[in-house]
């Protein structure tokens, strides 16, 4: 009797999680796969036995796995890596066996030493960890099925998204648990600096890259060809991230394309059939950096990684960071993204192991391949309640009483299902969930009397300066807004519409169209907007706003309709922040007296200048604070030449 | 002991009839031909009433032999089941022929000239195909589409001269004939010609005019067939050596016309190895050099404005060809390698070393299979206890994966003592990429294979069955990935357009150069279920081709353009490189006489 009423509470479970990702009063929407939580298995069984259990991955067409030594041993008499040594060795006179020592030297700092002890080793430990962690994890099975068939046919690459440490951890272990081929990731050289961990790392399949090697040619050549032997060979899954760094903001980041460059050649060149590309959208209910990422985009550096601040940072096993979502999307063919538009055969001409510039149209599709790529990790990204109610509380820094929270927050989880968001929303009713985000995030909301509101100081605590309180606010507002900024995605097409509806001269679409570039560019280093496609996000916004019945089209023109006010003042209000941060940074720059700015001293003295206005009263917006939105506007300005930049 | 005769592979069909009857009105032969499709019409594969594979006539070393894992092969390969036939229309039906444009003065001043001509329906039919799949296919179907109006049988060099005379002054358009092994399009007629089209069919200009055993010589007229030129230089103790897979019936002309390629090009050289002196007629006139000098610095060669040309240019008539004695001694021979990748390293360390035998040529793994599948019946238990025996030691004991395997067959030739020393050469390197010798019957029966294969396209196409081969010639360092890459986009082209079994696609190296090889590939599938079979075909062949483009192929190494290719030429050559070959046809023919438009 109780197992079959424990099944059947599964049903209904599973069915309610259904209905939540494609909601029935929200048809259109993009089929979405259904979550399992991954930890339900650990906590029934030995984490002793599922780390020694017998790990027999499906690997690329069936090929026997190859030996590490092996894998170096092609890396360094690769006919690439070969000619590159001869040209070094002819330009700087060194004797060539040097030079081969210094490659081989090089790729030892740099490759993986992928061990199935440390695997196992690591597949316990975090097993203990996450749980102590996470409530869940959970993870789209049908999304690793479709990995596992991946790794079979074509080399793979990874491309999660990146919020937290946690990351390629999780990564690996969900691939070890669902028994699939585990990665080869590249990680920032930061972590050789923790010497055991640093190690281990890499004995679990991480290699390490210098964050900058733009002129070293022995470098880049030994990096390149170690990333494409493990490709042409499919030794293992490649995994790396696009946004290059931990976004520190919640907002994903402009991708980096130097590494996409380096796996995509492959095809190019012919050396492979295809390679298949698989975002992967990783999201948490709590980041675990939450308050170290705010600290840091207010100018305290990033403590160094080290071993023993790793053993510090115990502490937050101690704390519930609920719920991580794991999603791996619809693997993405390099082959039909270059379908006629790449001519495959400029390679015909020079030997391939001699490194060649790519052609623009190459350069061109690797760009916006990186943008696709990074917009289907953001519309894959699992979006919690509580980043609509700190939405909400952002834009009302006096507080709200918490019915009129829930009841916008209803308002607002409608308008984000009918734009598309990926919205978790258990049950149908606001109140239990809505709390449930605020228990969880106690430390960023308070609850008193009846009445909602940011946790951060009123008044300066004893011998705090007037500069620590606005320095402890602005953390808990920059903090709040990484969860807002998580859902900024889904409305920032639509908010920049709002934006030129209001400053446009005249309701015609071209005039409105005129504006909204002349913001889209603006932005365009600050949210993921594909280079190029300005027209086209122009009309995504026009449809959803039409959609939602925020405004009507006409032929020419493009007008409010009559019940839109409310959706448009918010859409506004959710770009306020940064059009005033942008505003400032401006101000700063007008009244900036020195001839030549040092890029360096750029953040800290617009930070300054905004803390100053912020100790005036004259700004109330603390996010105007964040050197991420000032380093942003300062490119934007650059891109827009209002800006040089000179070499002194 | 005394050294063996020499064994020639072409004894069997030597014995054939001479094909064409001079001075008989039905010249042509068409008669021991068939009509839609390939070859000898006696001679095809079937499936007996047993169910058995059976190839008929007594012209190869397969006739009359049962074939017993045929049927197997063929239902496992591509899904087919022998109650699913599709019989090809038995006759022609004449009436379907479209009549004849003629142009009543020209075919009145042909017959003052003596030029014999006939516009008998069955003929132009003949004449108005080569071997593309979609012309067989249609013939099959009783599908007739545009037929030359006239065929013309020049006896000699000044028949020719006075047909063109005659078609320049009347404004015909000329298209040479020589074989009709075309496998590009290049004897269809071209839809938009409204000028009446004249089938110039070269076949009765066959003699060998004479043999020079000086210089080591021969003059022919360009119509002769291969194995004729062949058998009769052979009774005089000579060969050229030029064995095209199609010189049963593929013609000298046709030969330098398309620039092809032969089979034992390492000893003898390819068809612009072989040619000394060319004589073409051109619509400007006769284009000739004027001595034989083996090499000469006088500008660019004008023989490689005609070689190539594909029948845009003139007429080939007469064609001085080096030759050589008759090797003394032949022998066959096979290696099997653990994989593809270990064969094709094989082949290019032979090609590095420059000892490649006379014939060299790397099956991959389906093909070897298919081979096999074409095996005879054993005679003995013995024999089949002893293949029993080599497969067990080849996959058993010598660990070799049975679906990973692939095979090279060798052809060696020369004196009997070199033969022998360079076949342990080979056999040395081969043995340094894992490869082992597996006996002279598999290297013959690959050869075999390549003759036979034509034939196997219509027993495919008596069961819904379709396919073609297409070559292309690649770098060395690009082979590997060009053959995966091909193979795999056929695969996948298939999957997309519906077909629903996974096709045949298999490639094999044929031939290796100093600085790359020759690659072939065949492709077949089982069109139940798709509504236009042809179009699947025609874009999963284009397809293919863009991808060896993409991978550092070349757009033909020895079919030629013809049609079928065209759409390339420009990325192939250049705009400038094109510019140079349409201004060479605007000076040479500038009304398009020879309108076939083929290549430009």
């Amino acid at each position: 009797m109780r197992v079959r009423s424990s099944s059947r509470l599964a049903v209904i479970l599973k069915l309610t999680t259904l209905q939540t990702l494609y909601s029935t009063d929200h048809p259109g929407l993009k089929k979405r796969d259904e979550l399992e939580d991954m930890l339900e298995e650990r906590r029934r069984s030995s984490d002793a036995r599922h780390a020694l259990r017998c790990y027999a991955p499906a690997v690329y067409k069936g090929l026997a796995p190859r030996e590490v030594s092996a894998l170096r041993g092609a890396v360094l008499q690769s006919d690439a890596l070969q000619h590159v040594i001869g040209q070094v060795s002819a330009e700087c006179g060194e004797r060539r066996e040097l030079v081969q020592e210094e490659a081989a030297h090089l790729l030892d700092e740099m490759a993986h030493r992928l061990r199935l002890g440390t695997v196992r080793f690591f597949a316990y430990v975090l097993s203990k960890v996450f749980k102590t962690l996470f409530r869940s994890v959970r993870v789209n099975e049908e999304g690793v099925q479709r990995l596992q068939q991946a790794i079979q046919d074509h080399p793979v690459v990874l491309l999660p998204s990146h919020r937290s440490y946690m990351d390629f951890l999780m990564m690996s272990y969900i691939l070890y648990t669902y028994d699939l081929a585990l990665p080869v990731i590249a990680a920032g050289m930061d972590f050789m600096s923790m010497k055991v961990v640093g190690e281990m790392l890499r004995m679990s399949g991480a290699f390490f890259i210098r964050r900058s090697f733009g002129g070293d040619k022995l470098y880049w050549a030994v990096f390149s060809e170690y990333v494409k032997t493990m490709l042409r060979t499919g030794y293992a899954p490649i995994e790396f991230f696009l946004e290059g760094t931990r976004s520190r903001t919640g907002k994903s980041l402009t991708p980096k394309t130097g590494l996409l460059n380096i796996v995509m050649e492959p095809f190019f060149k012919g050396e492979v059939f295809d390679i298949h590309l698989v975002p992967v959208s990783i999201s948490y209910d709590r980041i675990l950096e939450e308050s170290l990422y705010a600290r840091e985009l207010l100018g305290v550096p990033k403590p160094k990684e080290t071993t023993s601040g790793l053993l510090k940072a115990r502490q937050i096993l101690r704390e519930d960071y609920g719920v991580m979502h794991v999603y791996f999307g619809h693997p993405v063919s390099v082959r039909s993204l270059a379908q006629g538009r790449v001519k495959r055969s400029q390679y015909n001409l020079v030997p391939r192991h001699i490194p060649q510039r790519p052609c623009l149209a190459a350069q061109a599709l690797v760009g916006e391949a990186a943008f696709r790529l990074v917009r289907l990790q953001e519309q894959a990204m699992v979006l919690r309640p509580w980043t609509l109610v700190a939405t909400l509380l952002l834009q009302n820094p006096d507080g709200m009483d918490l019915p009129v929270l829930e009841e916008q927050a209803a308002w607002l989880r409608r308008l984000a299902l009918s734009f598309g968001a990926f919205l978790d929303w258990p049950g149908r009713t606001c109140r239990p969930v809505v709390g449930a985000g605020l228990a969880l995030h106690k430390n960023l909301a308070r609850v008193s009397g009846g009445r909602v509101r940011l946790a951060v100081a009123e008044t300066p605590g004893v011998g705090q300066t007037a500069e620590e309180l606005a320095f402890d606010r602005a953390v808990g507002v920059l903090s709040c807004a990484s969860y807002r900024n998580q859902i900024l995605h889904v409305f920032i097409r639509p908010a920049l519409l709002s934006v030129a509806l209001r400053t446009a001269n005249s309701s015609r679409k071209d005039e409105v169209y005129t504006c909204f570039n002349f913001l889209w560019t603006v932005f365009s280093n600050e949210f993921i907007l594909c280079p190029g496609a300005s027209v086209q996000d122009f009309e995504e916004a026009c449809y959803l706003l039409g959609k939602c019945c925020a405004v009507q089209e006409s032929q020419q023109d493009i007008v409010m309709s009559e019940g839109g006010h409310a959706t448009l003042a918010f859409l506004r209000a959710l770009l306020d922040p940064f059009l005033q941060g942008y505003q400032v940074v401006c101000q700063y720059l007008c009244k900036e007296t020195e001839e030549n700015l040092r890029e360096n001293k750029f953040v800290p003295a617009a930070r300054n200048f905004a803390l100053q206005l912020i100790l005036a009263g004259t700004l109330k917006c603390y996010e105007a604070l964040s050197s991420d939105l000032q380093k942003n506007a300062l490119a934007a300005l650059v891109q827009l030449e209002a800006v040089t930049k000179v070499k002194v | 002991p005394p050294p063996p005769p020499p064994r020639l592979r072409w004894r069997s069909s030597f014995e054939m009839v001479a094909d064409a009857v001079y001075g008989d009105a039905k010249i042509s032969r068409q008669d021991i031909m068939k009509w839609n499709g390939w070859g000898y019409s006696d001679s095809r594969f079937l499936f007996n009433k047993k169910g058995q594979g059976e190839f008929t006539g007594k012209r190869y070393r397969l006739s009359g032999m049962i074939l017993p894992s045929l049927k197997d092969w063929f239902e496992a390969t591509f899904g087919t089941s022998l109650q699913h036939k599709t019989p090809a229309t038995p006759t022609l039906n004449v009436s379907a022929v479209p009549p004849p444009n003629l142009v009543e003065p020209f075919v009145e001043e042909l017959k003052v000239a003596g030029v014999a001509a006939s516009h008998d329906p069955e003929g132009r039919v003949f004449r108005s195909h080569g071997h593309c799949l979609h012309e067989i296919f249609a013939l099959r179907e009783g599908r007739i589409g545009r037929v030359p109006d006239l065929v013309v049988w020049p006896n000699c060099h000044n028949d020719v001269v006075k047909i063109v005379e005659l078609a320049c002054k009347y404004n015909v358009c000329l298209m040479p004939y020589g074989g009709g092994t075309s496998v590009s399009s290049a004897l269809e007629c071209p839809l938009e010609e409204t000028r009446s089209v004249v089938s110039l069919d070269t076949s009765q200009m066959n003699r060998i005019l004479w043999i020079d055993e000086k210089n080591l010589t021969v003059h022919v007229e360009a119509g002769i067939i291969g194995q004729d030129l062949e058998r009769q230089l052979n009774e005089s103790g000579y060969c050229t050596g030029h064995e095209p897979d199609s010189m049963e019936f593929s013609s000298l002309g046709g030969w330098v016309a398309t620039r092809a390629s032969g089979m034992k090009k390492n000893i003898y050289g390819n068809i612009e190895d072989l040619v000394v002196h060319i004589k073409m007629v051109t619509p400007r006139g006769v284009i000739e050099k004027s001595c034989q000098g083996p090499r000469m610095s006088t500008g660019p060669d004008i023989h490689h404005f005609i070689m190539g040309s594909e029948g845009t240019l003139g007429v080939v008539t007469e064609v001085t060809m080096k030759i050589r004695p008759l090797p003394e001694y032949q022998k066959y021979g096979s290696i099997v390698f653990p994989n593809f990748q270990q064969g094709v390293s094989c082949l290019r360390e032979v090609a590095r070393q420059r000892c490649a035998p006379a014939s060299i040529r790397l099956m991959d793994n389906e093909q070897f299979q298919f081979g096999h599948a074409l095996k005879p019946q054993v005679s003995s238990i013995f024999t089949s206890f002893l293949d029993g025996l080599k497969k067990f030691y080849i996959t058993k004991f010598k660990g070799f994966e049975p679906h990973h395997l692939c095979v090279a067959t060798l052809l060696f030739e020369g004196d009997r003592e070199k033969v022998l020393q360079h076949e342990k050469q080979v056999y040395d390197i081969a043995a340094k990429f894992g490869g082992l010798a597996a006996g002279e019957d598999n290297g013959q029966r690959g050869y075999m294979l390549t003759f036979v294969i034509a034939y196997l396209r219509d027993l495919g196409m008596d069961y819904y069955v379709i396919g073609e081969s297409f070559e292309t010639s690649v770098p060395w360092d690009r082979v590997l990935d060009l053959c995966r890459n091909v193979k795999e986009r056929i695969v996948r082209e298939c999957k997309e357009r519906g077909v629903q079994f996974p096709p045949f696609s298999t490639c094999r190296v044929t031939q290796t150069y100093d600085a790359g090889a020759c690659v072939y590939f065949y492709f077949a599938f089982n069109y139940r279920g798709l509504a236009d079979p042809l179009h699947v075909y025609e874009r999963v062949e284009h397809e293919a081709r863009e991808e060896i483009l993409a991978n550092g192929g070349s757009l033909s190494h020895h079919h030629g353009v013809g049609k079928l290719r065209k759409e390339w030429m420009r990325e192939a050559v250049s705009t400038v490189g094109l510019g140079m070959l349409q201004s060479v046809k605007e000076y040479v023919d500038p009304n398009n006489i020879f309108g076939n438009r083929n290549l430009l």
